[in-house]
């Protein structure tokens, strides 16, 4: 079996990095806890910016990231009089039992008083991180996200069947997978269903797809045709332009459709392939990943997508072979190997799932050495879901 | 490339001319097929790796991704032209 060596958490969970989060509720708040995070090692901070009312999606999200493994212990940076404030993450967190401090800065006085508390509680959390050690975990402690973005005629072909060996091989030891981008699944939903685990399961996935083209439908946006840059490339169809995407999930069964709306963030109950409904913005569809639990990304790319994430490393793989040469300060795995003829889909799939365990133990990854933080919550406008008469 | 032990189709990995006799590979890598193409193909596009007849499904990933819109024949550049999608049989 193989292994993967990571910090273990107060509730079980395993984290691949051993991040200290500054987590501003609100934006009014993001300025000084950025500077707070500059100043301790090892620090990021988050926010989001869609206003200070309680967005329920907004909130599951912020938790949801805050209780991910790879975060060692959050300090909630607040302003004071936001509804979306500090009582609402702290109370989330509970469940994890990791170290959560709290800093308002109307309750302190003021910008300076706060930002010195703030970074006096954060270095106190710093040096008791950096006492934890890495240990032996089994793969089925370990979820990986798939993404794909800035995609070309190579992905399909390429990057994303080679990522879907990588996650077969990762099932197959135990651990699981998570795919999301409904807007991807148009023209694969039959496909997804088929290999649903259960009746449940199969209508789940449908559901959700059928809801993303009536949003498209409601903006007026034809779900059914492709650009003409796609047929260009050689896609004919939706269909095969969706198999394509979803390929990078791999072919195991499919557990479960993950929620993530107001109503909660559902996280994998188990092993296998999770399917969750999120978006097609990248930074945000990873986001939503690993607040759901994801603590590696596996992301494909054949124009050269250059992100990275705020507490989870992010793998670039690309099945371009002149992308990966133009830009390989950005790519981490060059899967245009497979359309040159060197290495088959199957040998470079290996390759990549020893590269996620080579991450999830601690090797940085492209975007991490760059310093990409990139973070980012999406979330849908719960009136214009009302009027389309969704849950 | 062929994706699947299904597949009717298979994605060149590099444009080829009409005539020349196309290596057909696996995802393990092995040759599985050599066909001569019927036509010139661009990179990234689809041959036909049997022949097909009109109303027959087009797999690829061993799923249909759309049916013969006619004949088609092995070697033949299958594209917009002669696949149409199954989610929408009108193209506009």
């Amino acid at each position: 079996m193989t292994e993967f060596y990571g910090y273990e958490r107060p509730d079980g969970s395993v984290g691949v990095r051993n991040h200290l989060l500054v987590l501003a509720p609100i934006d009014c708040s993001y300025e000084p806890a950025r500077r707070i995070a500059e100043q301790v090692d090892g620090a990021v901070a988050i926010t989001q910016h869609h206003g200070c009312g309680l967005h329920w999606m907004v909130a599951h999200n912020l938790i949801g990231v805050a209780s991910n493994p790879n975060v060692a212990a959050v300090l909630i940076f607040g302003l004071g009089c936001e509804t979306l404030n500090a009582d609402v993450i702290e109370e989330g967190l509970k469940p994890t039992g990791k170290p959560v401090e709290r800093v308002i800065i109307q309750e302190e006085g003021g910008t300076l008083r706060a930002v010195e508390k703030g970074v006096r509680l954060l270095r106190g959390m710093a040096e008791e991180a950096s006492e934890q050690r890495r240990e032996a975990f089994p793969l089925s402690k370990l979820t990986l996200a798939v993404e794909c973005g800035g995609s070309d005629a190579t992905s399909g072909m390429a990057a994303n069947p080679a990522v879907g060996v990588a996650a077969d091989l990762l099932v197959d030891e135990g651990g699981t997978v998570i795919i999301s981008e409904p807007q991807e699944m148009i023209g694969a939903e039959e496909h997804l269903a088929r290999r649903a685990v259960s009746r449940e399961v199969a209508e789940a996935i449908r559901e959700m797809v059928a809801r993303q083209v009536r949003r498209l439908e409601a903006m007026e946006v034809e779900s059914r045709y492709m650009s003409r840059g796609n047929i260009e490339g050689g896609l004919t169809t939706i269909e095969e332009k969706s198999l394509g995407a979803v390929r990078k999930g791999g072919r195991r069964p499919i557990q479960g459709v993950l929620e993530n709306s107001w109503n909660g963030l559902g996280r994998p109950r188990g092993g296998g392939l999770w399917l969750q409904d999120g978006t097609g913005w990248d930074i945000a569809s990873v986001t939503h990943m690993v607040a759901a639990g994801a603590q590696v990304v596996a992301f494909t790319t054949g124009r050269g997508s250059t992100v990275g994430h705020a507490v989870a490393p992010v793998i670039k793989i690309t099945g371009n072979p002149d992308t990966y040469r133009r830009m390989e300060d950005n790519i981490d795995i060059n899967a245009g190997i497979i359309i040159e003829g060197g290495e088959s889909i199957r040998e470079v799939g290996e390759r990549i799932f020893r590269f996620i365990v080579q991450v999830a133990s601690g090797r940085r990854t492209k975007a991490e050495l760059l310093g990409y933080r990139d973070f980012a919550v999406f979330k849908r406008d719960r009136a214009a879901e009302r009027l389309l008469g969704f849950p | 490339m062929k994706m699947e032990e299904a597949d009717n189709v298979a994605t060149l990995l590099s444009e080829v001319s009409q005539g020349e006799v196309v290596e057909i590979v696996s995802e393990e890598g092995y040759v599985v097929d050599r066909v001569e193409a019927l036509d010139a193909v661009p990179f990234g596009h689809k041959i036909a790796l049997v022949d097909v007849e009109r109303g027959e499904r087009i797999i690829k990933y061993g799923e249909a991704i759309g049916v013969a819109s006619r004949g088609i024949r092995r070697g033949e550049w299958a594209h917009t032209h002669n696949v149409d999608s199954l989610r929408l049989p009108e193209r506009g």
